[in-house]
């Protein structure tokens, strides 16, 4: 099999250029996302924006003018009523973003023909990218690097411990407001390619396997940016051959590595068991010289 | 919010402070208090006195329901400062201990500003890290992720960040629970040192023999301000049956 062939079509070298953008921005966002606890936020999100991209289209405009509108009001909302009120983040996330997806659903099936076939919205087709699809990609993802790149140490801070942040002086409820917003923008930047239904395992599974895989900050950025690349690499590699969805071919190698991850690490434990005295266990330890480690 | 009527001597004086948080149950009730200059005072009471609550008052975390905080400036002629310099450690059970950073990197928070634009660790802010994490004892571990410290260790980590930027005042949210006598000694005497240099400290325990004994200054806090004073003379049987809610 001659693994060039695909790459003789204009059409799969530029959705293989989109699909390692979107890899390597989902997989630096996802760090963030991950270390705050709020993984499904992005399955929100991109559920959200189906709704503002449908209502969007049935009106004549374009639909990222819908997704836009409708994902950054529901980012904000999530942020301010998780702030002022009892409801935790996740019931927060489930209604409004739920509500923009049943939004979408209804649109689509009372009364209108829509002529865009929703199915790439729902499951993503990086090969039908088009010229300004790919312009909205790149301009986000270089305005996400710029943005996680200064906000590196307030994000940090803010995730890790708030209220000494604010303390601080570090404005918390502007950086979770922005963060959202910057993670709404990703969301419908690759909408259309990797598809909203799939779109949050795209940000969270190679974060969630650097996270597994190293207990360093930098090292777990730099893994889950390499991881979201590779898997987006493959997945549309895949996706070319056997004719499928690139969102799905992409999210179930992201998918496969996370359970790799999860091998290594068990394989891992495995092999550090040792004995003191008849007690057997495995627990972290430093190894001061070959012969010798600490607990 | 700076107050030329604030005492020179002063470094923070409450008046008449309430909050709490659910409404017409307050967890601070009319507390009034001046907190001197240079003073080491040791917030005492039992869990759920409102120690924390009032900490996090002063630090503007929480609004009183009435009541107001002011803060001196560092002297008269000072105008450039209009505040105390904080540094702040907060209770360990609010930390993530499993939070992927270094012992390096949790203590340059405490510089977020002072560091520049990018998100590295320039290699003054480094030493200067460094300087201060052999001063604590802790200076080999500073490569270390915080997950492989011991109790000790992370609570010196954290009373690193909040020294790291020099402040006027510091406050501290239980910063020898859990620790074991030895540790909590260190720790105490490390405080006691520190506070000898000029900075002003506030921490809060509920330990009476272990802590509350050894600060100089000590308020009896439960809901009100019950006593306060060199703990010798005040930590009667009298006085801790009313702080802790105690039967006599």
């Amino acid at each position: 099999m001659d693994f060039l062939v695909p790459f003789q079509y204009e059409f799969f070298t530029r959705g293989i250029i989109v699909s390692l953008i979107l890899g390597a921005i989902c997989g630096m966002l996802g760090v963030y996302v991950v270390l705050r606890g709020m993984s499904y936020i992005g399955h929100g999100l991109s559920h959200a924006v189906f709704g503002g991209a449908v209502s969007s289209y049935i009106i004549g405009l374009n639909f990222y003018i819908g997704a836009s509108i409708w994902g950054f009001l529901s980012a904000i909302l999530i942020t301010e009523i998780n702030k002022r009120y009892k409801i935790k983040t996740d019931a927060v996330i489930g209604i409004i973003t739920t509500a923009g997806f049943a939004l979408g659903v209804l649109l689509m099936n009372v009364g209108y023909s829509p002529i865009k076939n929703f199915e790439s919205l729902l499951f993503g087709n990086i090969l039908s990218v088009t010229d300004f699809d790919f312009f909205i990609i790149l301009v986000v993802s270089i305005a996400t690097v710029l943005f996680l790149f200064f906000y590196q140490k307030i994000l940090l801070f803010t995730i890790f411990d708030t209220d000494t942040a604010k303390v601080y002086g570090i404005k918390t409820d502007r950086t979770d407001i922005i963060f959202s917003l910057v993670l709404a923008g990703v969301v419908i930047s690759a909408m259309n390619s990797i598809g909203v239904t799939l779109l949050a395992v795209a940000i969270i599974a190679p974060a969630a396997s650097a996270r597994l895989l190293t207990n360093n900050f930098s090292k777990m950025l730099i893994l889950s940016t390499m991881i979201g690349t590779i898997t987006a690499f493959f997945g549309m590699y895949a996706s070319f051959y056997i004719d499928a969805p690139s969102g799905s071919t992409i999210v179930l190698f992201g998918a496969a590595i996370f359970g790799v991850s999860i091998l290594y690490v068990y394989l891992k434990r495995l092999h550090h068991m040792h004995y003191h005295g008849d007690k057997k266990h495995s627990h972290s330890h430093i190894h001061v010289d070959e012969h010798r480690h600490e607990h | 919010m700076v107050n030329d009527k604030v005492t020179v001597s002063n470094i923070i004086e409450i008046r008449n402070l309430s909050f709490g948080y659910k409404y017409h149950d307050p967890i601070i009730d009319g507390v009034s208090l001046d907190i001197p200059r240079g003073r080491f005072i040791g917030l005492l009471g039992p869990s759920g006195a409102g120690k924390t609550t009032l900490l996090k008052l002063i630090l503007g975390l929480n609004k009183p329901w009435n009541g107001n905080i002011k803060f001196g400036k560092k002297n008269d002629r000072d105008k450039t400062k209009e505040f105390p310099s904080i540094g702040y450690s907060p209770q360990a059970e609010s930390v993530d201990w499993d939070f992927p950073i270094t012992v390096t990197e949790l203590v340059s928070m405490g510089l977020w500003n002072a560091s520049g634009v990018f998100p590295w660790i320039n290699n003054n802010i480094k030493k200067r890290i460094r300087i201060l994490l052999d001063e604590l004892e802790i200076g080999k571990y500073h490569n270390r992720q915080i997950r492989e410290l011991s109790g000790g260790e992370q609570k010196r980590v954290f009373l690193a960040r909040a020294l790291i930027n020099n402040p006027d005042l510091l406050i501290l949210d239980e910063p020898t629970s859990g620790l074991d006598p030895l540790s909590r000694e260190k720790i105490i005497q490390k405080l006691i040192e520190i506070n000898n240099s000029g900075i002003t400290i506030m921490i809060s325990t509920h330990d009476i023999d272990g802590v509350a004994k050894k600060i100089p200054w000590v308020i009896c806090l439960n809901r009100q301000i019950v006593s306060q004073g060199n703990p010798n003379v005040i930590l009667s049987e009298n006085t801790i049956y009313k702080t802790y809610g105690l039967k006599e």
